[in-house]
């Protein structure tokens, strides 16, 4: 029987097939792995020349345009940045480092170090510390922990960010409350604030104290002596008695007042970033927040009646938990010795000052207080501190409540899981949210998912040893 | 027919030169049509065969791929979050298809009978259709808010308690549904063609026999248009099977928002959660073909149901 394609063309057929089954079996061959620098050598008294190629920032404000001129002036003339602006997009950045063709520096989100480190897709930075002599006692604690895994430093770290206790002082004051009702640093006073300050006869009209769940679970655990995870990342610590009572006592808060979706939902339609915030509506009593938003009601709404502190242990010490960015040089990147010295520069002491210089004469033309900046650097805080205005009113105490916090900050430790660990307790606490599961059950589960998952992504770890 | 001789099993056999002729033309369509085969074999055919590889192996998109075998199947099995996804999506499906269809069918025959403003009417229904499906997403949590949505003060206004569309669980696949509908429109236009092609003559005969509109609509109208109902329902179906913008955008962390509801975690979300969050490449390949599986064996059966209800006037003739 003829063929359809004739003889020829059935030659053709079988010699593509066999090209296919070629291409198919060549597909084992995916990616180059490895964590490797390309042997470069970095050296604080060096002249660097080349392309460095920089993903992850914008370019976008005063204090970025400050410090990326202090940096490149510090790399000069003979290195050519060349910027990949936006986010870090990390399906970019994995597929340029397994085509081997990746990016010489990033600045991604210190939470996400981990699992890019434990892939090997982040160089180690011992030699670079060691050769552009880093001085990586300026940096905070707390962000070091989020870019060490394994022992190994993967990241820079760059801004933090930390919450404080914000509140709406006229409700407060009608109730005969203080900030130090809404710090945490008195459970069964925050529980009994909650309900004085809250309006919810004919729907949620006022909330009273909004814990912010799930986002900061981990400061409620850690606020109740509990951490989530052991500080070498290998052991999940969801079901520990203290996480439990700490999701027990935000989720009652929820639903004293109708529940989480309620709350929720009065959240969700506020005008976060405008005149009409919650705080300047009266339409909540206080709420632990990141300090940036500091600046966000400052400019919106400076006459909002805000009053703010540090959040508390039950012990009643300041406490924070940091996030932030960092500077991380991917494997197989081709200018790593320039990539180091970017990452130096840009978080030096230095680069923070023109960057707090930039922003207080920004502020100053627009007729506003300068608020600081909040970095991972101790060094650059305590003199950029120095600048802020202490005008003795209460964005003053705000500023002056966001370094406390920032002094008393904790991280979640690096580890290889990193994604699926938060979203296992984040999940674990929309279980409760939602009323699908008691905080006991929902953490247990919580418990056993995330264990798997860390002893399944640091088997991977010891692997690539 | 002098160009061709009968050959002993019926079939028609091509004199030499016919068949080099044929020949020429065919490696000439070929070589017309070779830009899209070279497109869709490199796009499409190598990563569907690249995507089966993966499927047996551990593969983080840095390291090189581990051949596993079935393992990434068998730990997609025993996945509880998995049987809630695909739970989540079929209810979706099931929700959103006949909505969608019917209220499709419902505004084309309006738009029927709308005579020269039918233009007019067709771009309107058509202009939601452009709307980003991000927009969309973002529009579901401002328009059924709980507290201060439009949804649910236009039902407070009719003495309705709405419920809490965007943390109810059990609300949040009728909301997206609601909301889908906002994007009828491409479906309105081709049944609007296909109820131009009612012939009047069968409406008009239907008429004088006493017919009402109704009757007139469900024996002849939809009849003739089913298979253009029929292939709605198909494209649908996949098209719901298939959710993940709007509810990524809305509940999955597009915003990076830490909240979540379970009730919104569709397959497509999960899968793109354990591959591009996660980079459990394999697992997420292993799901992708589950979910061609699926898909599959329900286009198999709406087939097989459609020669009970579709009616083909090709096929009478």
């Amino acid at each position: 029987m003829e063929s359809f394609l004739g003889n020829g063309a059935a030659r053709w057929a079988r010699a593509g097939a066999v090209v296919v089954t070629i291409g198919l079996l060549s597909g084992c061959a995916v990616g180059t792995g490895g964590a490797d620098d390309g042997g470069a050598e970095y050296d604080a008294q060096s002249d660097l020349s080349g392309e460095l190629q920089v993903m992850g920032i914008s370019i976008s404000d005063d204090v970025a345009e400050a410090r990326y001129e202090h940096t490149t002036q510090g790399l000069g003339d003979e290195v050519e940045v060349d910027l990949i602006e936006g986010d870090l997009n990390i399906q970019q950045l994995l597929s340029a480092v397994a085509a081997g063709d990746p990016p010489d520096v990033i600045y991604v989100n210190r939470d996400q170090v981990g699992s890019l480190a434990g892939r090997g897709a982040l160089v180690p930075l011992e030699s670079c510390i060691d050769g552009e002599q880093i001085d990586m006692e300026q940096y905070r604690e707390s962000a070091i922990d989020q870019v060490t895994l394994d022992g190994a430093v993967y990241g820079i770290p760059e801004f933090n960010q930390v919450q404080l206790a914000m509140a709406n002082a006229d409700l407060l004051g009608a109730e005969g409350l203080e900030v130090s009702d809404v710090d945490g640093s008195d459970w069964e006073a925050l529980t009994a604030a909650d309900a004085a300050l809250a309006r919810d006869d004919d729907g949620v009209e006022v909330i009273g104290v909004d814990p912010k769940l799930p986002d900061f679970f981990p400061l409620w655990a850690k606020a109740n002596g509990a951490d989530l995870i052991s500080a070498d990342g290998r052991e999940a610590n969801l079901d520990d008695p203290a996480v439990v009572e700490a999701l027990e006592f935000t989720t009652a808060l929820y639903e004293a007042h109708g529940g989480f979706g309620a709350i929720k939902a009065k959240r969700d339609a506020a005008d976060f970033f405008g005149e009409g915030n919650q705080f300047a509506a009266g339409e909540l009593g206080a709420m632990p927040m990141e300090q940036w938003y500091l600046n966000v009601l400052n400019d919106v709404t400076p006459d909002a009646p805000m009053a703010f502190a540090t959040m508390k242990t039950r012990e009643g010490d300041p406490i924070a938990f940091t996030g932030g960015s960092a500077w991380a040089i991917p494997a197989g990147g081709e200018n790593a010795a320039a990539a180091c010295r970017w990452a130096k520069l840009m978080t030096g002491v230095d680069a923070w000052m023109a960057a707090a210089d930039a922003r207080a004469q920004t502020r100053a033309d627009e007729g506003k207080p300068f608020t600081g900046l909040i970095t991972g650097n101790e060094i650059a805080d305590e003199q950029i501190r120095g600048m802020t205005e202490d005008a003795g009113d209460v964005w003053s105490d705000g500023i002056r409540a966001a370094y406390e916090a920032n002094e008393a900050s904790f991280s979640l430790p690096a580890n290889p899981a990193d994604n699926e660990f938060k979203q296992i307790y984040l999940d674990a606490v929309n279980r409760v949210l939602d009323g699908r599961a008691t905080p006991q059950e929902s953490l247990e589960q919580g418990q056993s998912e995330a264990q798997a998952a860390l002893d399944e992504a640091w088997e991977v770890v010891e692997e690539n040893r | 027919m002098t160009a061709v001789a009968a050959r002993r099993d019926g079939s028609a056999a091509l004199r030499p030169g016919q068949r080099h002729a044929r020949r020429r033309e065919l490696w000439a369509g070929l070589a017309f049509l070779s830009p899209w085969i070279l497109g869709f074999a490199i796009f499409t055919v190598w990563p569907l065969i690249n995507s089966l590889y993966i499927s047996l192996t551990d593969y983080d998109v840095v390291n090189d791929p581990t051949f596993v075998g079935t393992a990434n199947y068998e730990q997609l099995f025993a996945d509880p979050k998995i049987a809630t996804a695909l739970s989540n999506t079929l209810w979706l499906a099931l929700l959103q298809v006949p909505t969608h269809v019917v209220v499709a069918l419902l505004l084309a025959l309006l738009l029927n009978q709308a005579g020269r403003s039918s233009a007019f009417f067709r771009t309107l229904f058509y202009l939601p259709k452009m709307t980003p499906a991000v927009a969309i997403g973002v529009l579901f949590l401002l328009m059924f808010n709980g507290q201060e949505g439009v949804i649910n003060q236009g039902l407070a206004a009719i003495g309705i308690d709405g419920p809490s569309w965007t943390t109810d669980a059990f609300w949040v696949k009728p909301g997206l549904v609601l909301m889908g509908l906002f994007s009828v429109g491409s479906a309105v236009i081709i049944l609007l063609a296909a109820l131009r092609g009612v012939p009047d003559e069968l409406l008009e005969a239907a008429r004088l026999d006493g017919a009402g509109p109704v009757r007139r609509t469900l024996s002849v109208t939809v009849p003739l248009i089913s298979p253009v109902l029929f292939f709605l329902v198909v494209i649908n179906t996949i098209d719901s099977i298939q959710t993940f913008t709007e509810a990524y955008t809305a509940f999955g962390g597009a915003g990076r928002t830490a909240y979540g509801n379970e009730g919104a975690l569709f397959y497509v979300v999960y899968l793109f959660q354990q591959g591009f969050e996660f980079f459990n490449m394999g697992f997420a390949s292993a799901m992708a073909w589950v979910l061609f599986l699926v898909i599959l064996v329900i286009t198999g059966i709406q087939l097989l149901v459609s020669k009970r209800f579709v009616y083909y006037e090709a096929e009478r003739a």
